[in-house]
């Protein structure tokens, strides 16, 4: 029987590579009877979810999020490529 | 269509600065090694600039030298701290479980509509600063898996670790972002009992 702590460590695990049949097996029934697992489950996936909006969020133009680059960097990068 | 003769490094900075800037800030989460990694990606083009094909947009193409760029900064940060079995500390969760690895205090219901959440500009402000609270050998491998998407194979190249370390890397970073936003952005208390 599968453990919550090994389910979490399970349930991480199985968003980098596919789990063997056995622990699948195991992991799905268990998150099916503990709601805390499957709670844990949906909070790793949003938090997938959440990093993958905040990168696209960041590369798209002409939408700022993330800051800039301050003045005197600016400022230091310009002159370096004026005189590399 | 532009050609490697009409790149103008002139206008990189007003151009490209700021963008280039929050691609590296978001993965190194240290503005000034964020900026210094912008001045290395145009010195770098700059050099380079002959080697331009025009195939694809100034923009890829600086995104391309700067993502070369991070990537060893990466490779040499792990190699200046290279990962140490007893350097995982204690595990994020492990005070939430009893002997028999039942949860004690269970994840608290977050509510709301995860779609929802996105799009506030305050809860993306805090999962970046929850993301700046990780070691940086967790925020990398969490970052070239979760951002760049590389497979763990290439991660373990890149940081120098053996992929069962990986799993247990990643699944702490994954803890430590899950007990920071139930803080920070739920503000709720841990479930009680099942």
């Amino acid at each position: 029987m599968l453990s919550c702590k090994d389910v979490t460590k399970l349930v991480s695990e199985s968003m980098d590579h596919t789990l063997p049949l056995g622990k699948r097996i195991g992991v799905r029934l268990h998150l099916i009877i503990c709601k805390f697992c499957a709670r844990y489950e949906r909070q790793l996936l949003l938090i997938r979810e959440t990093v993958r909006r905040l990168a696209a969020t960041v590369e798209a133009p002409g939408e700022p999020s993330g800051g800039t680059l301050s003045v005197e960097a600016r400022e230091r990068i310009r002159e370096s490529i004026k005189n590399p | 269509m532009v050609k490697s003769a009409d790149l103008d490094p002139s206008v990189w900075v007003d151009r490209y600065g700021d963008y280039l800037f929050r691609y590296a800030m978001l993965r190194l989460r240290d503005r000034p090694a964020a900026e210094d990694m912008v001045q290395e990606t145009f010195l770098a083009a700059l050099k380079d600039r002959g080697a331009f094909s025009g195939n694809s947009s100034e923009a890829t193409w600086l995104v391309g030298i700067l993502k070369h760029k991070i990537a060893d900064h990466y490779r040499r940060q792990s190699r200046e701290a290279p990962l140490e079995g007893g350097d995982l500390g204690e595990h994020p969760d492990a005070g939430h479980f009893d002997g028999a690895g039942h949860w004690t205090a269970g994840p608290a219901e977050w509510g709301g509509n995860p779609a929802d959440l996105y799009r506030q500009g305050e809860f993306l402000e805090q999962f970046r600063m929850c993301l700046s609270g990780l070691s940086p050998k967790h925020a990398n491998a969490f970052t070239l898996r979760e951002i760049e998407g590389l497979e763990t194979a290439e991660i373990c190249k890149v940081l120098g670790v053996s992929e069962t370390n990986l799993w247990v890397i990643l699944h702490r970073a994954r803890a430590l972002l899950r007990r920071c936003l139930e803080i920070r952005w739920f503000g709720t208390t841990a479930g009680k009992g099942s």
